[in-house]
């Protein structure tokens, strides 16, 4: 047998060896924890606790609904949920028609434009009732639209949204689309943009994001350019000001010609 | 003593039949994301190669050749019959049985996660079932080198543990406690999601585990490179080892500083503390200590068969070295790429130089250049070594040899030089389709270009290799003899206690690791609403 103990003081490779691992850990964690940090800020953290918490990763949670930032702006106060607005009454879908009447000067007798406006037509009734709401909180500004829903009651919105939902999509001969565009089919994920079926697709949409095609070319482009200069930021997670802020003009504009030629 | 030539041929096999198959879907990866090809048009094919190809060479290939050539060197270096040798074959049926389980829901397209998992990514519970039941095997391995090693030495109280047992046992226990992070992960974490028991998941916490093992496990693949470094080398070009006692210390170091470093692959993630990222830094630094050993004591050792050879001077016995010999060939161009593969290394590991080629080009060039290029090179060299033994039949394609390494130098050069490069000029990495019309890639075309005839070329240099190996298997019989280990110019008659165990150095591992690890577990574990709604691979909205 082996009369040496390992784990012993007299033993040096214990001794040593645990000394050293010891020893240069506390050399790191004193560098890491308190010097380093300390002079990253030039002096100007609160305090020594507050240094090493903050080095070692402590994380302050607020209250839940504590509001971290706020915005310059107002945001959306809609939160989508997938099943919301399912299966209205005819109740609801005969009093948003009424309502609806109202609308029908720009978005058409039986929700399709024939002007530049969008074709609210068998659109999504969550993305109805969040325009709607946006509008009324001025999370959304139109100089026409602002006026007509202020009077809205929450009621009278999801209705509306469950008229519109109901009405049959345009269906005519689809124009010659082509094939998609490079950016609407594959996006741009060098730019982190995605393509624009991955929630806008009609196999795969996005909870809250509205089907895009047969809407006038003029309507998308100034959406996306609205997008990407930030008038337009009712997007609660800026998801559609990255990725306008990224597209070309050429891409906006290749873009809004595709989705307006599609049926 | 080789009792169990089934056995470790069995391993073997396995292991490089999947490599080659993991390495054709590499290539082709490379292929349709460089100009070459026209986008294919569906990421999903895409991302199902890469899980695929990540899959197989990370947990499958390794594995299989550290568990047939561990079970080799127990034999023959301890020079008695296998302890347990029906549960090695478990072990190795488990692995069989993991990976195919694993490989046939990527195939089916239920678990794109790639190899790393990704979560909140989730996939099928049978790919992270396979997985585990590949690491349960392996840990069978595990227990059955300790038992091993156990056994002779009650056998020979107090005689030095033969040195390739020694360093095969380290990266043994190496194995076995860097896989708890990615189990602990997979059990606790992902499992519980993917078989529907929970919606959200911590996706933070997950990758900390991860970490734990995401950089000891290259170690865990280094470990039987390493160990041919130390125990075939200097044998087969006629030298000897130069020093015993350094190699032990080196798999010491490995053991204790390999494992608790994993956060340096965390250092954009906020979810960990600052002070931890310089902690693991410092540890990482410190793994360059073994790495540096070796090199010197291999080194060292070449130069012993050099001046045996009658070369003389400072630098005459490089020029008398067997380079005919393709040990030799394998283990100078093993140096060469883990030189460029560990200087690119330390640029991962700082901080501030991290930040410019994070999650670009450069991080897959850079673990190209260490596995497929310094330790899969010497995979090779440990088969040519082995082969004889294990079929018992002449392997003597020498010039085959010679000219599938050196195609494997320069396919692997080819290959990745150009993909660090890409990545230094911002190239990202993990996407399926590059539009080389944008500007930002544009002047990186022609580089990728480059990347994919390197690939091209590392596929014709291991259709050599398996040319090599099918001869072999087929060509007349021989008696090889008895296999035996690189000598140590000073064979140790007697060791230090600490030189010849575990116990203190598995402590030290173990320690580090709470130091380590320890807080930012803890804290990501009490922090309260960390977790977020789990995305399922595969399924509709």
């Amino acid at each position: 047998m082996n009369p040496e103990r390992i784990i012993s003081l007299r033993n040096k490779w214990f001794t040593y060896s645990v000394g050293l691992t010891a020893g240069l850990a506390i050399v790191s964690i004193v560098v890491g924890f308190v010097w380093l940090p300390s002079q990253q800020a030039g002096g100007s953290l609160p305090g020594f606790w507050y240094t090493i918490c903050s080095a070692a990763g402590l994380i302050r949670v607020p209250p839940i609904h504590e509001q971290v930032v706020q915005p310059a702006y107002v945001t959306t106060s809609v939160e989508i949920v997938p099943r919301m607005l399912r299966h209205p009454t005819a109740d609801s879908i005969g009093h948003g028609a009424t309502l609806a009447l109202r609308c029908t000067m720009c978005h058409g007798a039986r929700g399709v434009s024939l002007a530049d406006i969008p074709n609210l037509a068998g659109q999504y009734p969550t993305v109805i009732y969040k325009e709607l709401a946006d509008f009324k909180t001025g999370a959304r500004t139109s100089a026409i639209m602002q006026p007509l829903v202020a009077g809205l009651s929450d009621t009278d919105m999801r209705d509306l949204a469950a008229y519109y939902a109901s009405l049959p999509r345009l269906h005519v001969v689809a124009m010659s689309s082509g094939e998609p565009p490079l950016i609407v089919a594959d996006g741009a994920p060098i730019r982190n943009i995605p393509p624009c079926g991955a929630c806008h697709g009609e196999l795969s949409a996005a909870t809250g994001a509205p089907w895009l095609e047969g809407q006038p070319a003029v309507y998308l482009r100034t959406q996306l350019e609205a997008f990407a200069s930030g008038a337009r930021h009712n997007d609660i997670d800026e998801q559609m000001r990255n990725v306008a802020r990224g597209m070309t003009r050429q891409e906006i504009e290749s873009a809004s010609q595709y989705f307006a030629n599609s049926q | 003593m080789l009792n169990s030539r089934r056995l470790i041929l069995a391993h073997f096999w396995l292991a490089f039949g999947g490599f080659g198959a993991a390495l054709l879907l590499g290539e082709w990866q490379m292929f349709v994301r460089s100009p070459l090809h026209a986008w294919i048009g569906d990421p999903e094919l895409y991302y199902r190669s890469v899980t695929a190809h990540g899959t197989t060479m990370a947990y499958v290939f390794p594995t299989l050749i550290a568990m047939g050539y561990g079970y080799l060197v127990s034999e023959t270096a301890l020079g008695r019959p296998l302890v347990g040798r029906s549960w090695a074959w478990a072990g190795l049926v488990l692995v069989a049985v993991g990976a195919v389980m694993a490989i046939v829901t990527v195939a089916l397209g239920l678990s794109t996660v790639l190899y790393t998992f990704y979560p909140p990514l989730i996939g099928s519970p049978f790919y992270y079932i396979g997985v585990v039941l590949v690491v349960v095997g392996s840990w069978i391995w595990v227990a059955l080198m300790a038992v091993n090693l156990y056994a002779w030495k009650r056998q020979n109280p107090g005689v030095p543990v033969p040195f390739p047992m020694f360093a095969t046992v380290a990266g043994a226990y190496l194995w076995g406690w860097t896989a708890v992070g990615a189990a602990l992960e997979v059990v606790l974490l992902i499992l519980p999601v993917a078989l529907g028991l929970r919606s959200t998941i911590d996706a933070g916490l997950a990758r900390v585990f991860f970490s734990w093992t995401l950089h000891a496990i290259v170690y865990f693949w280094l470990m039987p490179a390493y160990i041919a470094f130390y125990t075939i080398v200097p044998r087969a070009i006629g030298g000897r080892l130069f020093s015993d006692q350094m190699g032990r210390i080196s798999f010491i170091l490995f053991l204790v500083v390999a494992m608790p470093i994993g956060v340096h692959h965390l250092f954009e993630d906020p979810e960990v503390g600052s002070g931890f990222k310089f902690l693991h830094s410092v540890f990482t630094a410190l793994v360059a200590v073994p790495t540096l050993l070796t090199v010197f004591t291999i080194c060292a050792s070449v130069e012993i068969a050099g001046r045996l050879r009658g070369g003389k001077g400072m630098l005459g016995w490089l020029a008398v070295l067997p380079w005919r010999n393709p040990v030799m060939l394998g283990v100078a161009f093993s140096f060469i790429m883990l030189g460029f593969g560990g200087a690119g290394g330390l640029i991962n590991m700082t901080y501030q130089l991290n930040t410019t080629i994070h999650n670009t080009q450069w991080v897959t060039g850079h673990f190209h250049l260490i596995f497929a290029g310094a330790i899969v090179i010497m995979y090779f060299i440990i088969a040519y070594d082995v082969w004889p033994h294990l079929t018992g039949r002449a392997l003597d394609s020498l010039g085959l040899m010679r000219v599938q390494l050196w195609l494997w130098l320069i396919g692997v050069t080819v290959l990745t030089f150009p993909w660090h490069y890409v990545g230094i000029l911002g190239m990202p990495r993990r996407m399926a389709f590059y539009d080389y019309s944008d500007p930002a890639i544009a002047a990186q075309a022609p580089w990728v270009t480059v990347s994919v005839i390197g690939g091209a070329i590392v596929v014709l240099s291991a259709i050599l290799f398996f040319c090599v190996l099918v001869r072999g298997q087929i060509a007349p019989r021989v008696e090889p003899g008895a296999y035996r280990f690189s000598v140590a110019a000073h064979p140790p008659r007697t060791l230090p206690a600490a030189l010849n165990g575990f116990a203190l150095w598995l402590g030290l591992m173990v320690g580090l690791t709470i130091v380590n690890y320890g807080f930012p577990i803890a804290n990501l574990l009490a922090t309260p609403r960390t977790a977020v709604p789990a995305i399922m691979v595969g399924a509709s909205r």
